[in-house]
């Protein structure tokens, strides 16, 4: 399993019993994170490098300050101002960062599939930070990790995950992951923001179910996942306006009310306030979005050791 | 070579007993005393000793459980990955007389990463080792405190230390080892 792993590109070649190691070690770096001298050299003299095409808060700041606290050596490229300003292919960028000694690669990407190429292409480990609307494992690992966490499993779990699913890597990584752990996932969308193949999901997922109506979705439901509209992916153009959005899917404190009483909220961040997620329940009582944050770090601290570790060279 | 029992429960009872009168006696019954067990088989002997101190004298020593994964320097030469699991030390270490306990001392490897780990987290007042087996063959300048056995060995042969909380039954074995080394 993990000893032998080279990338991270998706959750779905990733067994259940993978999945609760990397939470087993989550536990031990979320300890690292509370500690008044937050490092440890379990990294040391390694190079992680983060490359992303996309814009970043969370996930780029998090992969930054995992690998610092595990004492990598960590260089932060920024296409804009690299020799990919110039036209240099994803490809050559990444024979480049090898020849120079990076180890460990993070890349986010606009194409799906990228994270892919680079990964048959040189030996870097290879992480996806993100790729198109394909996948987003790390991000996917650290909800899983986040709601094991509160509600101590995931067997059997009601986990609705409302809002832009076609445009959402979130969402495809997550799908995956709580399948494999056990969950039953409810989509809840309008059927413009449904993944043209997902037709078919019924036959791949048999956990998984279809409900475009937000009061059946939401009612008795352990987890709610909401996702941002992706306006940069066109995602307004799929709908008749945003105002129709905001009635027939926003979650608010109302709705919340048809799940379990013990309802658990997530969202990848960054939130569209108001539009898909009530400015008031992001930081409510049962919004877990800030820890979701902290759980990032140790969760990407967690992949990062595991992944140096199965280092064979 | 079939596994040979050196030592069992009783043996390791009365270890368990002398080592935490030495500890006693050294310390001059310190109030400022602590337990730290390294993972996994110096957990329970951890708690071991701070039962038997406490039966001596009455005295509550804090007990922590350190995973020093993190700190190891032969990460690359170990197979698929011993997991790291959380560090628990429920007091602050600064200013404490820090007793490590772990089961076998051998390369003294394990001992420095524990160290550096300890370090990272405070500034005891002293580190002291306690170890059930010493099996010799250190390549740091490390020595045990306390030593429960010596059992000079070869390095063809493998000490194993069972515990009950862990393993079972209580006992001390010696085998041929045919796979690659690694500290116990």
């Amino acid at each position: 399993m993990a000893g032998k792993r080279r990338h991270i590109l998706d959750l779905d070649d990733f067994s259940a019993e993978e999945i609760t190691g990397v939470f087993s070690v989550a536990e031990a770096m979320r300890e690292v994170m509370g500690r008044p001298v937050k490092k440890t050299p379990a990294l040391r003299g390694k190079v992680v490098a983060t490359l992303f095409y996309e814009p970043s808060t969370r996930t780029k700041v998090s992969f930054d300050l995992a690998a610092k606290m595990l004492s990598a050596e960590v260089l932060s490229l920024q296409p804009q101002t690299t020799s990919v300003a110039k036209g240099e292919s994803l490809i050559d960028t990444a024979h480049t960062l090898e020849a120079l000694g990076v180890d460990i690669l993070i890349l986010r990407h606009a194409s799906s599939g990228a994270p892919y190429l680079a990964a048959q292409n040189t030996s870097l480990n290879i992480i996806n930070a993100g790729d198109g609307w394909h996948a987003h494992p790390t991000q996917a690992l650290l909800d899983l990790y986040t709601i094991w966490r509160h509600k101590g499993s995931l067997e059997g779990l009601k986990v609705t995950i409302v809002g832009d699913i076609k445009h959402s890597r979130v969402a495809r990584s997550n799908i995956w992951g709580l399948t494999t752990m056990g969950a039953k996932v409810t989509l809840c969308c309008p059927y413009t923001l449904l993944p043209a193949n997902l037709g078919n999901t019924g036959s791949l997922f048999p956990e998984v179910s279809l409900k475009p109506d937000i009061y059946s979705a939401l009612e008795g439901a352990d987890v709610v996942m909401t996702l941002r509209l992706q306006r940069e992916r066109q995602a307004y153009g799929d709908l008749p306006s945003i105002r129709e959005y905001t009635n027939l899917y926003q979650i608010n404190d109302e709705r919340l009310k048809l799940a379990k009483k013990d309802v658990v909220l997530l969202h990848p961040g960054p939130v569209n306030e108001d539009i898909e997620l009530a400015s008031a329940c992001v930081y409510g009582p049962n919004s877990l979005i800030k820890e979701q944050v902290t759980n990032g770090v140790a969760v990407r601290m967690a992949l990062l050791y595991l992944l140096s570790q199965g280092w064979h060279k | 070579m079939t596994p040979k029992v050196i030592a069992g429960a009783e043996d390791i009872r009365r270890i368990i007993a002398r080592i935490s009168h030495e500890i006693l006696e050294r310390n001059h019954s310190s109030k400022d005393l602590a337990f730290i067990g390294m993972r996994t088989r110096g957990v329970p002997l951890a708690q071991r000793l701070a039962s038997s101190i406490k039966q001596f004298e009455g005295l509550d020593v804090p007990l922590g459980i350190l995973d020093f994964s993190l700190y190891r320097d032969d990460l690359a030469h170990q197979g698929p990955g011993p997991l790291v699991r959380a560090t628990n030390i429920p007091f602050n270490i600064d200013n404490e007389i820090i007793i490590l306990v772990d089961d076998v001392i051998f390369t003294g490897r394990s001992a420095r990463a524990a160290i550096d780990a300890l370090i990272d987290l405070g500034r005891p007042a002293s580190i002291q080792l306690a170890v059930l087996v010493d099996r010799g063959h250190r390549e740091l300048p490390i020595r045990p405190d306390y030593v429960g056995k010596n059992i000079p060995s070869s390095k063809h042969e493998d000490i194993v230390v069972h515990l009950s909380e862990v393993d079972g039954i209580d006992e001390i074995l010696i085998t041929s080892s045919q796979e690659t080394m690694k500290e116990g």
